[in-house]
């Protein structure tokens, strides 16, 4: 193991990491966006809706995120998209995750017990009331966990920016491997890095979770 | 061939921490002979009877099957091909049944005497039509456990232990765990396995079956052997106040 | 510049070939990953410590760090220890270790969750701790399994698209020497993508097939 080098270009990862951090907090927002709006779609009393979320959902998760994101960066511009790496990266990813997203809520909001639903329509209370004042407050408790799993995944999916030149962790620790062949080293920098985010996050879903559950 | 001790069981205790569930335990059974143990449940009927097959090893005493000790002292890797080898002689059905739900019910018997005992496919598929044909079930031959009624699945199970060729076979609730209507299927099998002259060991909480079939009953509470008799004795003319009562409460349904 | 599909079908064969080496790569790193998700789950559970501690250690770095993080680790690594392998068995080798680690989890968990009266069912019969476990146990804990190892298979079909990066000559891979010849990538990418797809729906009805037949041995 090769400290001295590890010292000399810690920095470099250190700044990769905040590109990785600030990659991942972007999509996440985009992300649970598209997923709320997916979810919403998908349980829409219209079918012209319905069929979009399915199409969206389907399309999304039946082909790899790096091809979506070679489409937008690479093919954006052939149809007047220009955008740079880090918002075409962003945008894609978030896309992306929003299709699982998607999934992830509506599971949630269809657990909830069919009994609630129609207690609350018996009271009188209409549709949309129903879903925001009954289904919704205890679909969310549900849902922290697996949009958990969701962020999780997700943080390690940024990792697909670096084929477009997003100078994020893996970016860094592939040009590290290529100028000083230490593969094994620049490894576990790197992935000290994504470890102590993905810690981090976890901790915080975590308490948004208990937090959830006492109430 | 009777009176030969086969089945015994010396001074059995086990206990859990300070919780005693077997005391001071002794019985012994003659090849042939069907004996019942009765009692309420938390007596301590199962656990004897899970004893003698090592599944819940005794604290202290000794099990012997014929002339082998079946609960040995021996270093870890000894006493595990010991036990492996004398189970083999000792056939148990549960009350969940436990058949294997990956393997078909020709899977199911046919596992054991192909693994251990080394035969064809040829002969353990024979093997397994006979045992099924003994219990009735012939047809169901290549269905999943999952497709069968309780009281199959029991049939089943009683076939693969059969299928062993075992000294003696061991009850514990075998019809439990079965809708009332099923239960007569198997009792039909385990009458019929008696007529064989199977030395069988049977916890069971159907007092006319153990008074009908079995020629010893024995009566357990609290972990002791209250009380033990021909049935005739034990379901007519208990001396014991606390095989009265037990008898009170489970005869009168 | 605008869209033009017309030059797409000059590249069909060039595109079915990549789709080929996608399939053939799913379908090597997918027995691996089954294989090893099954090996890595009995050692994480009754291995002796000497071979568990490596391997829940390699369990906790593979989950907590990106696949191309990997795949560069595997690549690179091996040539820095003198080992020169294809691209094509490296990308194999990266794919089915990442995912057995999920398989692992999934699988020591269903080991976990099988009744207590299987065991006693298969002692009894006298068969051994580890026949138990081969016979009994393993099968079933696997069985129980199928529906979220499926979904694994589905993402590590997916994630196929990462090896082209260490440069696997696989769908993604493909595609892109057909943009660099006709620098149409929106159209290249985009025939990529469908080919992914027709593969995929073909894989997820294989898998409800395989999760129907297995119904009744559960």
């Amino acid at each position: 193991m090769d400290y001295e080098l590890i010292l000399r270009v810690y920095p470099f990862f250190i700044e990769a990491a905040w590109v990785t951090i600030q990659l991942s907090i972007l999509t996440a927002l985009l992300g649970l966006t598209c997923g709320a709006l997916g979810a919403a779609a998908r349980m829409s009393r219209l079918a012209v809706f319905r069929w979009i979320g399915a199409t969206y959902v389907s399309i999304i998760r039946g082909t790899p995120a790096l091809i979506q994101i070679f489409i937008l960066y690479f093919g954006g511009p052939q149809i007047g998209i220009q955008l740079d790496s880090f918002s075409a990266g962003t945008i894609a990813l978030g896309v992306n995750i929003g299709a699982y997203m998607t999934e992830t809520i509506r599971g949630a909001i269809q657990s909830v017990d069919r009994g609630q639903t129609e207690a609350a329509r018996t009271l009188g209370m209409g549709r949309w009331e129903t879903m925001r004042k009954v289904v919704l407050p205890q679909a969310a408790r549900m849902m922290i966990r697996p949009l958990g799993v969701n962020i999780n995944a997700l943080i390690k999916g940024t990792a697909l920016v670096a084929p477009i030149s997003v100078v994020e962790l893996t970016y860094t620790a592939q040009r590290f491997i290529g100028s000083t062949y230490k593969p094994f080293e620049m490894f576990l920098l790197s992935g000290l890095l994504y470890m102590i985010i993905i810690y981090a996050v976890g901790q915080v879903i975590n308490w948004l979770d208990r937090r959830a559950r006492i109430t | 061939m009777t009176n030969q001790a086969f089945v015994t069981i010396k001074n059995a205790a086990k206990s859990y921490g300070n919780l005693e569930v077997l005391k001071d335990i002794n019985l012994t059974v003659e090849r042939g002979q069907i004996v019942a143990i009765i009692g309420p449940s938390g007596s301590g009927k199962s656990t004897l009877l899970r004893a003698i097959n090592e599944l819940d090893p005794l604290t202290s005493g000794e099990v012997w099957l014929e002339d082998v000790q079946i609960n040995k002292k021996l270093p870890f890797r000894q006493y595990e091909a010991h036990v492996n080898q004398v189970r083999q002689d000792i056939g148990m059905v549960f009350q969940h049944f436990n058949l294997f739900p990956h393997l078909t019910v020709r899977g199911n018997i046919t596992l054991a005497p192909r693994m251990l005992k080394g035969l064809s496919e040829a002969d353990a598929n024979k093997l397994a039509e006979e045992q099924l044909a003994k219990v009735g079930l012939s047809e169901k031959i290549d269905e999943y456990p999952s497709r069968l009624s309780g009281g199959q699945k029991q049939r089943v199970a009683i076939a693969r232990a059969l299928a062993m060729k075992p000294k003696v076979m061991l009850f514990d609730e075998a019809t439990s765990a079965l809708d009332p209507e099923l239960v007569e299927e198997v009792n039909q099998v385990m009458k019929q396995l008696a007529e064989e002259h199977m030395t069988m060991i049977i916890v069971t909480h159907e007092m006319d079956f153990a008074a009908s079939v079995c020629d010893r009953v024995l009566f357990m509470d609290q972990g002791v052997v209250v009380e033990e008799g021909p049935p005739s004795v034990i379901f007519q003319n208990p001396k014991e106040e606390r095989t009265r009562n037990f008898l009170r409460k489970h005869l009168s349904r | 510049m605008g869209l033009d599909f017309s030059v797409v079908p000059d590249y069909f064969g060039v595109l079915a070939m990549g789709a080929g080496w996608t399939i053939a790569i799913t379908i090597c790193a997918g027995l691996l990953s089954f294989f090893g998700g099954i090996v890595f789950a009995v050692i994480a559970l009754y291995g002796h410590w000497a071979l568990r501690l490596p391997v829940r250690a390699f369990a906790f770095l593979f989950m907590g760090t990106p696949l191309l993080l990997q795949l560069f680790l595997i690549y690179f690594g091996l040539i820095q220890i003198g080992i020169d392998l294809p691209a094509f068995v490296a990308g194999v080798i990266g794919l089915g270790l990442h995912f057995a680690v999920y398989n692992s989890e999934l699988i020591q968990a269903s080991i976990l969750a099988v009744d207590k009266g299987q065991y006693e069912g298969a002692r009894t019969l006298g068969l051994s701790r580890g026949q138990t476990l081969r016979r009994i146990v393993i099968p079933q804990a696997v069985r129980a399994v199928i529906p979220p190892m499926g979904n694994n298979m589905i993402a590590l079909l997916k994630d196929s698209a990462l090896v082209s990066v260490i440069g696997v000559m696989e769908l993604t891979l493909a595609a892109q020497q057909a943009i660099s010849r006709t620098y149409r990538p929106f159209e290249f990418y985009l025939a990529a993508a469908f080919c992914y797809y027709i593969v995929n729906l073909a894989l997820e009805a294989g898998l409800r097939h395989l999760e129907r037949r297995i119904a009744a041995s559960r």
